[in-house]
């Protein structure tokens, strides 16, 4: 029950894995930190860390230009991390790979500098109804300032889309698709190469939200055939502030650049100015340099670990999980589609989330409580908010008991699920 | 951490369990909505005036223990008071789960002082202060819907 003893199974040994992570050794109010909050950031492991102490105490400088080594050595180690970051979603090539500061940048970029000049009035792009709203407003801002239409695609009771209804909306206005690959608050693991399937037959491009996906199950951009994939390196393991935009060649170079400024160029002369080549185009200014070398450090992390051993462990967990939160009196999960991964949101009978989530703070164990930043999922559902326990490879079912144990102090707080 | 039992007081679970002056007034002389986008809580306050004086108050909405129960303890604290004497309530209540130091007893604040354990849990406070705000907002005759962001 302590949280740090579990049994190892093959593949992924829990213990060593959670030495790497110093954080996880903390207590909170003298009771061990349970950390289920991984769907909002993960924690970072000793390497991520090294890397950016490393590179501020001996690789500091600017990027791109420099003639001395010390510059050299920061752009190579710079454009080596998007070496990994396109090898990681096994891109065609690093140019394809643009760094942003997270996914919310990613889409935002997408939705002015690709969105901006192809909508225009009566025109749609098309979202799902489970959307995170990084993925609802940044179309609604251009949707708006072009006339054009937002359309969303429904989802079941159980969180799964309705690719039928989706495969109806798409139509000859459909300019663009977005959609989230595994939604931050049901755990739905969407099929998001068959949607590029249905809305490429149409001609339509596809961007995937894969700011959940990608620390749980492996991405093949090629091999999901989508043209744009948004990730953010605080949820990888890494860093915050650095995300990353996977981009076919071909669509980015079409694009025109959002944000001016220095590196994003290649002349510039008060009456004109042309722009760099891909992906440099779309990084104005000073990028994150550290971040970068973090993410880049997180991904060998990941690598190293390995998806097999990654998706079996969380699978496991996410069994023991579902199980374990079943059995507690008074509670329904909210999202309980065939293909989920590692997030676990629910709802306690007569008890809202927010005291749910302070009552099982006291016990030292971190979930959130809320709208999740997805408002219309809690409307889908009827809730204002749910609780969500979110797991990740370093959780132990040790944990699971440690915040099944936790509920049933909200019990002895509130009383039992009939009470009057 | 404190004791759970001193955030969530027996008075608390009670008024959570059984709001008083739960609904809308007919006829209210003043109302307004009230907002918090952290947990999506929505609540409204219906007010009717006897010359200055509150005469009857009302709430409706959906939240947490922490917030449905400082709304219906609201509306039994402020009941009977003049206009001028709310601002001043509010203040004092806002200082009792705000601020370490404010005396956890002020006999001015009567039964609302049982939130005075909100202090240790600053991630509430906007729990508890959400019908004030939304008070406020209906004494001030702002129509529109008043958040507590």
């Amino acid at each position: 029950m302590t949280g740090v003893t579990a049994a190892a199974p093959a593949g992924l040994d829990v213990g060593r894995i959670r030495e790497q992570f110093p954080i996880l050794a903390q207590t909170v109010g003298g009771k061990p930190l349970v950390y289920l909050d991984n769907a909002a950031t993960t924690q970072k492991p000793r390497p991520v860390l090294d890397a950016l102490a490393r590179y501020y105490a001996a690789g500091n400088a600017n990027i791109h230009r420099g003639v001395y080594a010390l510059s050299q050595e920061a752009t190579e180690a710079y454009e080596a991390a998007r070496g990994k970051v396109a090898a990681f979603l096994n891109a065609a090539e690093p140019a394809e790979i643009v760094f942003t500061r997270n996914a919310t940048e990613g889409i935002n970029l997408v939705a002015q500098a690709f969105g901006r000049g192809r909508l225009g009035p009566g025109d749609e792009v098309l979202i799902s109804g489970m959307e995170h709203h990084s993925n609802i407003v940044p179309w609604q801002m251009v949707c708006e300032e072009k006339g054009a239409r937002l359309r969303v695609a429904p989802f079941s009771d159980r969180g799964e889309l309705l690719v039928d209804a989706l495969a109806e909306q798409l139509g000859p206005r459909t300019r663009l698709v977005s959609i989230v690959h595994m939604s931050n608050s049901l755990g739905t693991v969407n099929p998001v190469g068959r949607v590029v399937e249905l809305a490429h037959r149409q001609g339509v491009p596809v961007l995937v939200d894969g700011a959940q996906a990608a620390y749980h199950m492996p991405v093949d951009v090629q091999a999901l055939g989508c043209d744009f994939y948004v990730v953010t390196g605080h949820k990888l393991y890494g860093p915050t502030g650095i995300g990353a935009l996977y981009g076919r060649r071909a669509l980015l170079e079409a694009m025109t650049p959002y944000q001016g400024g220095g590196d994003m160029i290649s002349s510039v002369t008060f009456e004109r100015t042309t722009y760099n080549e891909i992906p440099h185009k779309f990084e104005a200014g000073t990028p994150h340099i550290a971040g970068a070398v973090g993410l880049g450090a997180a991904l060998d992390f990941i690598t190293g670990v390995g998806f097999d051993a990654i998706t079996a462990r969380e699978r496991r967990l996410l069994d023991y999980a579902t199980k374990a939160l079943s059995a507690v009196p008074g509670l329904r999960l909210v999202g309980t589609a065939a293909d989920k991964a590692s997030i676990l949101s629910f709802v306690i009978e007569g008890v809202h989330a927010h005291d749910v989530g302070t009552i099982v703070d006291t016990e030292g164990v971190a979930i959130r409580t809320g709208h999740h930043c997805t408002q219309p999922v809690m409307d889908r559902y009827g809730v204002p908010a749910t609780a969500r326990a979110s797991l990740a490879l370093y959780n132990t079912e040790g944990e699971i008991d440690r915040l099944v144990t936790a509920l049933t102090r909200v019990r002895e707080v509130f009383g039992p699920p009939s009470a009057p | 951490m404190s004791d759970l039992r001193d955030l969530y007081q027996e008075v608390i679970l009670d008024h959570n369990r059984s709001p008083r002056n739960f609904g809308r007034l007919d006829g209210a002389d003043l109302s307004a909505d009230g907002h918090n986008p952290l947990c999506g809580d929505r609540l409204s306050v219906t007010v009717k005036l006897n010359g200055d004086r509150v005469s009857d108050v009302r709430f409706e909405g959906a939240g947490c223990a922490i917030s449905k129960a400082s709304a219906s303890l609201m509306t039994e604290g402020v009941k009977g008071r003049t206009l001028d004497e709310l601002p001043k309530l509010f203040d004092r209540f806002h200082r009792l789960v705000t601020d370490r130091t404010a005396p956890t007893d002020d006999a001015e604040l009567g039964k609302l002082a049982v939130f005075a354990g909100v202090r240790d849990y600053p991630a509430r406070v906007k729990c508890a202060v959400l019908a004030w705000h939304t008070l406020r907002a209906a004494l001030d005759e702002g129509s529109e819907v008043v958040s507590t962001e």
